[in-house]
């Protein structure tokens, strides 16, 4: 009896080594909402799958994974419509996914995660780049895939110091995300030593993006509105909202280069990349989506991998013990930057080198030579430990 | 680009203080000439073609000053060494084969000189390199051309080319030289071809990305890495099945067995570490650490290891952290770290084993260690970004 015991647990142990009769199953959600955004030039436009579809390959790679650890990823998609209940969504979504990647607003992001706390469910944020969700408003059950606003205007800020461009013209639009992107900014001028030689507001008066009549009217608007400017270097411009920003580049009154939210972009992944290995996952995005992989696509895949990774780590598909391993000081995950990804523990944000891409190339990845930190360099950008106003609960 | 090359400021600034390229060089440079080295190198790094003549005599006189010196010092210790012994040592001349991966070409090197004697026209993209057994041809893996390419070392010149799969990158052949193993890091596969037959096969399924390739010196046993499943996957080569996965730190990129095989030895480039497997068991038994006063934890990036054929001494190519850590393979810890050229990737030691050649991606050169002495004696302009290397049997 005993023997055959004995047999039937070798059995166990050889048919879990060699290939996992059943595997684990793994459960991942994603949440976003239904409407996509309008942008000024026709091929940022964003795809209706943007985000989720960098989910999927990751799901495809932790499966490839999985195959070798008995363990199986599943993806669940739930995108939420105007005036849909959120809170619903995602407590329907977490009854069969321990994990949610969510592409929300804010708002929407906080009230799920308050709502999900008690059940769990470990979040990541792979769209929202708000700071006060990783600073007064942050939460214990959320990661942060996404870039902060001062992440990215300080990898931009880095760059322009270190071309020796310190002189900014900053042009704001008037939709509180663009005055909240402009505020990073000036806090990257303080930061690095760069000046703001003035600021100009383009208010938006709405009107279609696209238009039969087409440029001419831009090409006279744009040098008018950045004319009698003082001295310069660079233009930097704070239109999240899609208003102006792309008008700029080649129309400014004086011949300078425009970055920001356009022109020399700060994002966290770009279809051009094609450094550290990244043109195999680009090839694989392609392959898989029939188009090009975009900053919120990498963001999610990003999320899924380090779930596939702690789970391959702590052989577990447990919610608890994955969280804590994400969590602990022995995680980090590769992403194709170059360098290994790790959590800044005061906050769950993850630390990420910035990209500065003018829409073919990637002009260079911050941070750059020469900004210095005790702890890790991709710490000099956004806000440090010593800022922070976070407290986790 | 060409403008802000010339550009002092943009140039990235020489190695950090005190870091000359080929320390343990029998004559020291001058801080200056130092400096200027290391800017050449980085604007020749930068530029594509030289193009600018005056930079590119410049370039070539500082080039002359760094190769005369040492070599006017080499042959007066050369022709010391021989009075003193009395005994002429013909020096034995080696030929070295060293793939540039982005001017798609191969440069010879003759060992007895150290000089570049043939740069031949490859194929796109040319990593892995490999002489065939017998000597007789160099084959090299040029990914973007999805193909490996057989150099015949009599003429050479490139005389064949094998059905590899999709982005072949690293391969391993079989003791006898029949069988050629490539990793596929397109599509998760490793291929196997027949060389005499130049033909597939068949393929054998494996994790995401596969790259680092080594056979057991039984032949019985074919690693191979997968980068983003962070695994090394132990294959029969007479079964062509996976027979075991060995979870190892982020990103493995190369695998290699003591000769004794006792022991496999897995570089991870982002994980930083090189993990060291039991092969009968299949398990990770140590592990090598890195650690440089003033250098940050994510420069360390593991990539390619040479031991020697007495097992006691290993040397891991470091990466951006342009060093070659020399490993006391029986207490697995660091003895010493030689600094060689920029982003330091694969290396060949002469079949003497006097000494060891290492690729350095960025500088664009190749550095000669004394293996003895463990000291960088010369440095040797090659091609750009020169990745893989392979020295005559």
């Amino acid at each position: 009896m005993i023997r055959w015991l004995a047999g039937l647990i070798g059995f166990g142990l050889a048919a879990t080594s060699a290939l996992a009769a059943e595997p684990a199953l793994i459960g991942v959600g994603y949440l976003g909402v239904a409407a996509t955004r309008s942008t000024l030039s026709l091929v940022e436009q964003p795809a209706e799958n943007d985000g989720v579809a960098g989910a999927r390959l990751a799901i495809e790679d932790n499966n490839t994974t999985g195959k070798f650890t008995g363990q199986r990823f599943t993806l669940e998609e739930r995108r939420i419509k105007e005036g849909e209940d959120v809170v619903q969504a995602a407590t329907a979504l977490a009854e069969k996914n321990g994990f949610i990647i969510a592409d929300l607003p804010a708002d929407a992001l906080l009230k799920v995660a308050d709502a999900l706390r008690d059940r769990g469910t470990l979040l990541f944020n792979a769209g929202a780049i708000d700071e006060r969700l990783r600073e007064a408003d942050c939460r214990a059950n959320v990661i942060h895939t996404a870039p902060t606003r001062t992440m990215l205007a300080d990898a931009l800020g880095q760059y322009l110091v270190w071309k020796k461009w310190s002189r900014w013209l900053l042009v704001v639009g008037s939709h509180d995300e663009d005055k909240l992107f402009a505020d990073a900014i000036r806090r990257t001028a303080a930061r690095f030593g760069a000046k703001i030689v003035q600021e100009r507001t383009f208010e938006d008066k709405g009107g279609a993006r696209r238009t039969d009549s087409g440029v001419t009217q831009i090409q006279r608007q744009m040098p008018v509105f950045t004319q009698q400017a003082p001295a310069y270097d660079v233009l930097v411009a704070a239109d999240e909202s899609e208003v102006f920003g792309a008008y700029l580049p080649y129309r400014t009154w004086d011949p300078r280069p425009v970055a920001g939210s356009a022109g020399l972009v700060p994002r966290s992944w770009d279809a051009s990349q094609d450094q550290w290995g990244a043109i195999q996952m680009q090839n694989r995005f392609i392959k898989l989506n029939s188009r090009r992989m975009t900053p919120l696509d990498m963001q999610a895949w990003t999320a899924v991998r380090m779930i596939g990774e702690a789970t391959s780590r702590t052989n577990s598909g447990d919610v608890k013990k994955v969280t804590d391993f994400i969590k602990g000081p022995d995680f980090s995950v590769a992403a194709f930057k170059g360098t290994r990804l790790t959590l800044r523990d005061w906050n769950l944000q993850l630390r990420q080198p910035i990209l500065l891409v003018d829409g073919r190339m990637v002009v260079s990845v911050s941070p750059q030579e020469g900004f210095l930190h005790q702890v890790s360099e991709l710490d000099t950008l956004g806000y440090d430990r010593p800022e922070s106003k976070c407290k986790l609960k | 680009m060409n403008a802000s090359c010339r550009h002092d400021v943009a140039a990235p600034p020489p190695p950090l203080a005190g870091e000359g390229r080929g320390e343990g060089v029998f004559t020291k440079k001058t801080p200056q000439e130092e400096r200027a080295l290391s800017r050449i190198a980085s604007l020749d790094a930068m530029r594509p073609p030289p193009q600018a003549g005056e930079v590119k005599q410049a370039s070539q006189q500082f080039q002359r000053i760094a190769e005369q010196r040492p070599l006017r010092k080499l042959t007066l210790r050369l022709s010391l060494f021989a009075t003193l012994t009395l005994v002429a040592a013909p020096a034995h001349a080696f030929i070295a084969y060293v793939s540039n991966e982005k001017s798609n070409t191969v440069s010879v090197i003759d060992t007895d000189n150290w000089t570049v004697t043939k740069t031949i026209k490859v194929g796109q993209r040319p990593r892995g390199i490999e002489f065939t057994r017998d000597g007789k041809f160099v084959m090299v893996a040029v990914g973007d051309d999805d193909t490996i390419q057989v150099i015949d070392a009599k003429t050479q010149s490139v005389v064949d080319s094998l059905p590899s799969g999709p982005d072949p990158e690293l391969f391993a052949q079989d003791a006898a030289g029949k069988i050629l193993y490539v990793a596929n890091e397109n599509d998760n596969t490793v291929t196997v071809i027949d060389l005499e037959k130049r033909a597939r096969l068949g393929d054998i399924q494996v994790g995401v990305e596969p790259e680092g390739m080594t056979i057991s010196p039984d032949g019985k046993t074919l690693i191979n890495t997968s980068e983003t499943t962070n695994m090394a996957h132990f294959i029969d080569t007479s079964s062509r099945q996976i027979v075991a996965n060995v979870l190892v730190d982020a990103r493995p990129r190369f695998a290699e067995f003591k000769h004794d095989s006792s022991e496999v030895w897995v570089s991870s480039e982002i994980g930083g570490t090189v993990s060291i497997i039991d092969p009968r068991k299949h398990e990770v038994i140590g592990k090598v650490t890195f650690e440089i006063p003033g250098l940050r934890k994510e420069a360390i990036q593991p990539v390619g290891i040479g031991m020697t054929k007495d097992d006691r001494t290993a040397f891991v190519a470091l990466g951006p952290a342009n060093r070659i850590a020399v490993v006391d393979v029986a207490s697995r810890k660091v003895t010493k770290y030689l600094l060689v050229g920029q982003r330091v990737w694969h290396m060949a030691f002469t079949p003497d084993e006097k000494y060891l050649l290492t690729t350095n991606g960025v500088s664009n050169d190749v550095s000669v260690i004394d293996v003895a002495a463990q000291k960088v004696i010369k440095t040797i302009q090659v091609g750009e970004l020169p990745w893989g290397i392979t020295i005559a049997p």
